[in-house]
């Protein structure tokens, strides 16, 4: 350190010698003394999903090869066999993600392990005869992908580049953070000082860049102080792996609005399907305590019972499926499929998990980003949560490399809040609408059910409005 | 009107220009300042100012620089790098002169391959501020000289600068005035973003600047055009009305119309290449190139290999 100062200082001396006149130079002094000190680009922090996805991301970039990318994830590293049984963990790929997946060579990888596509949609109300169908016209194009959540975070790690720039710290957590400006005794922000991660093994990282992908209790949100909105809805989500009968084709996501939340069936297989039933916590944790087969009873009740008929709310429907039969060319011709019979559950699949809405005020703050669910947590009814995830890792890639072109500090608060901007104008109007549903059908006071029952029936007929919901829903 | 007077102790001569103030000029290859009592004191600093360790508070006898802007930016260097501070238009135009910079060195098919464009390049960075035009170059790969007027400025760049490992060797900052870099002919390119309207002989500091420029080597400018619009909107607009930049800021009778710094590029062997107008955002603190240069505009020229003066149109291309 001190050789190099010497050395610097005689250079200059030299220099100034030789032009005969001497300058008042500042010597460049590394700061950076600590040895228990690692300095990094990028710190992501959590190896769930959308962060590790981040991190695969990134470390593609061939313009981010010279940057030092740190991923912590708590869990250990484990191989991963697939389990002949599914999981009771999945999501809904929509095809924006496919398309960022298959960027990344996961989805090649996804394909070599398993998914089902899902090619049509059917939703409809427990009170009604109203319902709504979606699928892409000539049913060749799938409106979504359905992948268990393992099977993403492992195609991801195979599809992990080889890069050493990625580092990929295992059994490692942040235990605080130091962020000028909010961290009480830290003010930097005159300097546009770096962020301190603590890490539980007691060493320290200092970063150009914190990204928070650690989920809804997010620790990174918490270090920032950022406003979060919540709303809880009550409600629990149970998941299960179901059986079906027979080996026909499952391509099809069921589902149903119930007064007391929505219950969903997607394609796993030909002869699975994956259950999420959103219901009050209480019935939740009964449903969880029942013997199998009372619970499959339960799960075809739920699909087919027509005890929350509203004689009303079917005869309007009648009157209006009339009118738009005479002025709709073709007719409001829609065809009703029926559900597949459950005939059995995977043993031990039964688990349920709090429902509520989350919606951090801010996604960016000094030298932080936050992704996926700490920023943003939705209710599964559309199975848009984790999609919003991937959005924010195609957005915050896009920008990063935008920046490294231009030389841009990583941690740049324009290019922070540009994510930020980006990315809000794209989750807020899914938050609002998914909010709103779930709001909308948790209710079966008449006339509400009547009103969301014409409504539904009248965008069913309408085609242009529905290929704008699957175009925006698949953006 | 030119008139000359001399300054009684130094018998140096002094010129007065049309803005009726007292101008630097040349004499015996050295640069004097034109008031009186600097000339005086002129001798003695002159060994302390080049201390190390100075703390001279008369800074810069002998160059462009102005007192009045001195003063100005001493008291404001310490925003340099809050982003959401006095300089946070300033950071934004990165987005529009880091790629002007950049792609004058690229051929546009490297442009998106290439993570150090400007790998072995030898950039002078004038007016360097807290350093934010000097980083963003050195990520690019330039080995970057800052040079500024102010000392607190380039404690700040140089405190900013140490905590990134990645380019702290990379950029050197000086304490200075440009007239007084000896480096002639070495860089590969001069920035002067938003300098000249600061400097209170631009003629010499353009001039001062070129020197310093290899032959083919580009000097980029970016500064404000001297019209009635940029006084409403830089000037009343921009530091009074939106308090964009702090007021007095800018001195409207030092902008420089795009023809006149044409002109004295050319009067020191330089090409004009391009010239655009900039204009920004204040809403969504945005800069965008337009076409008119009415207000903010940028421009690059180049040094010819041989030292004749060439007549080339500007090229004005629309973004």
């Amino acid at each position: 350190m001190s050789c190099k100062l010497v050395r610097k200082s005689f250079c200059c001396l030299k220099q100034a010698r030789h032009c005969n006149i001497s300058y008042n130079v500042f010597r460049t002094l590394q700061t950076n003394t600590d040895a228990n000190k690692d300095t990094v680009d990028i710190v992501i922090s959590g190896g769930g999903m959308v962060g590790t996805t981040l991190a695969c991301a990134l470390g593609k970039e061939g313009l981010l090869h010279g940057k030092k990318i740190v991923l912590l994830e708590s869990a250990s590293e484990k191989k991963f066999d697939l389990p002949s049984e599914y999981s009771n963990r999945t999501c809904a790929l929509s095809p924006a993600t496919v398309k960022l997946l298959s960027g990344l060579g996961v989805w090649d990888e996804i394909l070599q392990m398993r998914c089902q596509p899902v090619k049509r949609m059917q939703v409809w109300d427990s009170c009604s005869d109203s319902m709504i169908t979606f699928n892409n016209d000539d049913l060749n194009d799938n409106l979504a992908y359905i992948v268990e959540n393992d099977v993403i975070l492992e195609a991801v790690k195979r599809s992990f580049p080889k890069s050493h720039n990625l580092n990929i710290k295992y059994n490692t957590s942040a235990k605080s953070y130091i962020i000028p400006g909010i961290t009480p005794g830290h003010d930097g922000l005159d300097q546009n000082s770096w962020v301190t991660v603590q890490l539980n093994d007691g060493s320290e990282i200092k970063t150009k860049l914190l990204i928070g992908a650690d989920g809804m209790n997010s620790t990174v949100r918490k270090a920032c102080e950022f406003h979060t909105l919540r709303s809880d809805y009550g409600q629990s989500g149970l998941v299960a792996t179901l059986k079906l009968t027979g080996d026909t084709e499952n391509n099809v996501a069921w589902q149903r609005f119930l007064p007391t939340g929505p219950v969903a069936m997607l394609p796993l297989s030909n002869t699975d399907s994956c259950l999420i039933w959103t219901t009050t916590t209480e019935n939740a944790k009964h449903l969880k305590q029942l013997s199998e087969d009372s619970f499959i009873d339960a799960v075809n009740d739920a699909f087919w019972h027509d005890r929350d008929m509203n004689s009303l709310a079917i005869s309007a429907g009648g009157i209006l499926n009339g009118v738009l039969n005479n002025i709709l060319p073709g007719g409001a011709s829609y065809s009703r499929q029926l559900p597949p019979t459950v005939v059995g559950i995977a043993d031990n699949s039964r688990a349920a998990f709090p429902l509520g809405l989350l919606h951090s005020s801010s996604y960016a703050g000094h030298r932080v980003a936050l992704i996926g669910d700490a920023a943003h947590r939705i209710h599964p009814l559309a199975g848009q949560g984790v999609n919003l995830g991937f959005g924010d890792v195609a957005c915050l890639r896009d920008l990063l490399v935008e920046a490294v072109k231009n030389g841009t500090d990583l941690g740049s608060l324009a290019l922070l809040a540009e994510y930020e901007t980006q990315r809000q104008r794209s989750v807020l109007p899914v938050v609002g609408v998914i909010d709103g549903l779930q709001r909308l059908y948790s209710n079966n006071f008449t006339p509400i059910v009547m009103l969301r029952s014409l409504g539904l029936q009248t965008v069913n007929s309408l085609h242009f409005l529905k290929n704008i919901i699957i175009k925006q829903a698949s953006t | 009107m030119t008139s000359l007077r001399l300054c009684h102790k130094c018998f140096i001569v002094l010129s007065n220009t049309r803005t009726k103030q007292y101008q630097l000029i040349k004499i015996c290859g050295k640069v004097l300042q034109n008031n009186p009592r600097s000339c005086q004191n002129s001798i003695a600093t002159q060994s302390s100012r080049f201390n190390s360790t100075s703390t001279a508070d008369s800074p810069n006898a002998h160059t462009t620089i102005d007192q009045d802007e001195h003063h100005k930016f001493t008291k404001l260097a310490s925003h340099w790098w809050d982003e959401k501070g006095e300089f946070y238009a300033l950071h934004s135009m990165n987005r529009l002169r880091i790629p002007l910079i950049r792609d004058a060195f690229v051929d546009a098919s490297d442009k998106e391959s290439k993570i150090f464009p400007l790998k072995d390049k030898l950039i002078l960075d004038v007016g360097s501020g807290g350093g934010i035009i000097a980083e963003p170059l050195a990520r690019l790969g330039a080995t970057v000289t800052g040079i500024d007027m102010v000392e607190e400025n380039v404690r700040i760049a140089q405190t900013h600068i140490s905590q990134d490992p990645e380019i702290s060797g990379h950029v050197n900052y000086i304490h200075g005035a440009v007239e007084d870099l000896p480096e002639e002919g070495k860089f590969d390119a001069v920035v002067a973003s938003e300098v000249v309207e600061h400097v209170s002989d631009v003629d010499m500091f353009i001039s001062s600047c070129c020197k310093l420029i290899k032959p083919g080597g580009y000097f980029f400018l970016t500064t404000l055009n001297k019209t009635y619009a940029s006084y409403l909107l830089a000037v009343l607009g921009a530091e009074h009305l939106l308090r964009i930049v702090p007021p007095g800021t800018h001195d409207w009778n030092k902008f420089i119309p795009p023809e006149d710094l044409q002109l004295s590029l050319e009067q020191n062997g330089m090409t004009v290449r391009l010239l655009h107008g900039m204009c920004y955002n204040p809403v969504i603190n945005r800069w965008s190139w337009i076409s008119n240069t009415d207000i903010n505009y940028a421009m690059y020229a180049v040094k010819s290999t041989q030292s004749i003066h060439s007549h080339d149109t500007i090229e004005q291309t629309d973004y």
